[in-house]
């Protein structure tokens, strides 16, 4: 039964010669291999003709354990360790049948039937090993592929949420350009509104800049008069106004200047730079524009200003555009609802808009007051919310006092409080830390 | 002729002294000023009786224009002062009101002051 060793020798290095095929390992060891089995079966069939039986099968299991040792020290063959591994029982099974033939040649004569079934069952266990390791690794390198199915799948999946990741992102984008859009919109449109009340509040510098103009070249042929008269008291008398009227005529020249900045201000994007503003001057400013503007559009409504603004107050740190904006919007509104209660309450309604301004502890508070329809308490909750508007289709963007609510206590941290009763009147009282 | 200027602006006020210097001096005109519907009705209240001619804007906070002249034609009756409208507006909606209310005459901003002059030579000499 000796064959078993050099067959078993033999199929091993097939084996692995196989298990090689396609890997860069070949071009190695492919030749080596090829030597190797065929010494194998020369050495079997010299081994086989010239000794005896004892010797064959130490020979044979030398031959077994010398390419597992061989192998055992190889790198390259780490990973089929196994396949060597379980040619030990066969080896061992070889060496005691070659020595037991050896030491006891009549007891291994009678009872060389077992050695034999011990050298076949050690052959079969052995490729039934190799057998089951076959199929495991059949079954590796399926778990393998559907790894990499797997793996394909992920990166499938993987590239389809990024990409909708990056969707996502670019609609957001959108809604962000939207919303700096819908911002820059609400701010024209409240300019819109405000063009009537501009031109009249540059028409009326503009006309004492003209008439004092004129009125100071008259002066001067009446001084010219008068010089030629000899009454040089009058004259000078007349030169005094004519300078006075040159101080007015740069004061009004002024008064118009301030009014297009604030007005380009209003309009450009804001820069968010906070600068020491005075609130007073920005209240009164807006309050008249607001006022003008509305009066373009209904020249029979007529309200009664009232401003209480407290002397002395600290200038407080602000992007005067923005809070000008909420300034011009809580006016706009009181206007409104003022006007649209005299519209149902008649002649005995006296329209009034009140602003206050005082300094409380470490903020500066503005009130708007006014006596118009008021908010019902159902909506009170809502008017902070953008988009929310009271007014009919296309005549508000629902933005005002959402942006005013966004100004005040994000940018500004600030607070907004509204008191309001329904029928009586509104009252948002704005504070801003000094 | 005494005339009351009505105008929330204040500079109206050496404005009107300086175009009719003249006819200050020459005492063909004397002036009086009023900075807001509710004062023009005080003054009037006093010296209604002196005051000949009302020049008043329209277009002023609080009581407007109309209003005051509403007012005047409602309580002073006996003589009734002449009033004039002025307003930045130049629309026919407030000419039309001025009119209704009982405006003598109408004018627009900017103020044409040879106008003025003339039309208060006419109401003078009538």
């Amino acid at each position: 039964m000796d064959i078993f060793y050099f067959l078993a020798a033999f199929i091993l290095i097939r084996r692995i010669n196989k298990r090689f095929k396609f890997t860069p390992l070949y071009a190695k060891w492919h030749a080596l291999f090829n030597v190797a089995s065929l010494v194998v079966v020369l050495f079997y069939t010299v081994v086989r003709i010239t000794l005896e039986t004892w010797a064959d099968n130490l020979i044979g299991a030398a031959v077994l354990v010398g390419i597992v040792f061989y192998a055992d020290r190889e790198e390259d063959f780490k990973p089929w360790r196994k396949m060597f591994i379980v040619t030990y029982p066969l080896a061992a099974v070889g060496v005691i049948t070659g020595i037991t033939a050896f030491v006891a040649g009549d007891f291994y004569e009678n009872n060389h039937g077992w050695f034999d079934i011990a050298t076949a069952a050690a052959f079969v266990w052995m490729f039934a090993r190799w057998a089951a390791s076959r199929k495991q690794e059949e079954e590796l390198k399926m778990a393998s592929i559907k790894n990499t199915e797997l793996e394909k799948l992920v990166a499938e999946r993987t590239a389809e949420i990024t990409k909708q990741k990056e969707e996502l992102e670019e609609t957001l984008q959108e809604l962000k350009t939207t919303q700096a859009q819908l911002i820059q919109s609400e701010k024209m449109a409240s300019l819109g509104e405000l063009t009537a009340g501009i031109a009249h509040e540059i028409q009326n510098p503009l006309n004492f800049v003209n008439n004092f103009s004129d009125v100071s070249a008259e002066l001067i042929d009446e001084m010219e008069e008068e010089l030629s008269k000899g009454d040089i008291e009058e004259a000078k008398a007349i030169a005094g106004d004519i300078k006075q009227n040159l101080e007015k005529i740069r004061h009004h020249g002024q008064r118009a200047d301030g009014i297009v900045k604030g007005m380009l201000q209003h309009s450009r994007a804001s820069s968010n730079v906070k600068e020491p503003a005075d609130i007073n001057k920005l209240a009164d400013e807006y309050l008249r524009l607001a006022y003008h503007g509305l009066r373009a559009k209904d020249k029979s409504f007529n309200a009664e200003l009232i401003t209480h603004f407290a002397e002395n107050l600290p200038t407080a740190e602000m992007v005067p555009q923005d809070i000008g904006r909420v300034l011009l919007n809580l006016f706009n509104n009181a206007f409104y609802a003022v006007q649209k209660k005299q519209a149902a309450a008649g002649d005995g309604f006296k329209p009034t808009v009140e602003v206050d301004t005082s300094l409380k502890g470490k903020n500066i508070e503005i009130v708007v007051k006014d006596n118009g329809t008021g908010i019902p308490d159902d909506i009170r909750e809502k008017i902070m919310q953008p988009f929310f508007t009271t007014k009919p289709t296309g005549q508000g963007t629902g933005l005002g006092l959402s942006l005013s609510y966004d100004i005040v206590v994000k940018a500004h941290n600030g607070k907004i409080d509204v008191k309001s009763k329904d029928g009586e009147g509104s009252e948002f009282r704005i504070s801003i830390p000094v | 002729m005494k005339i009351l200027v009505v105008d929330d602006e204040a500079d109206v006020q050496p404005l009107f002294l300086q175009r009719f210097r003249r006819e200050i001096r020459d005492h063909e005109f004397e002036f009086d000023f009023a900075l807001s519907g509710e004062d023009a009705l005080n003054y009037l209240h006093d010296k209604h009786s002196e005051v000949v001619l009302i020049l008043s804007d329209i277009n002023m906070p609080g009581m407007s224009g109309l209003e005051l002249l509403s007012r005047i034609r409602h309580e002073y009756d006996e003589p009734p002062p002449m009033v004039m409208m002025i307003t930045a507006y130049g629309d026919e909606e407030n000419h039309r009101q001025a009119m209704d209310r009982g405006a003598n005459d109408f004018l627009t901003k900017p103020l044409d002051f040879n106008l003025l002059k003339e039309k208060l030579r006419t109401f003078s000499t009538e």
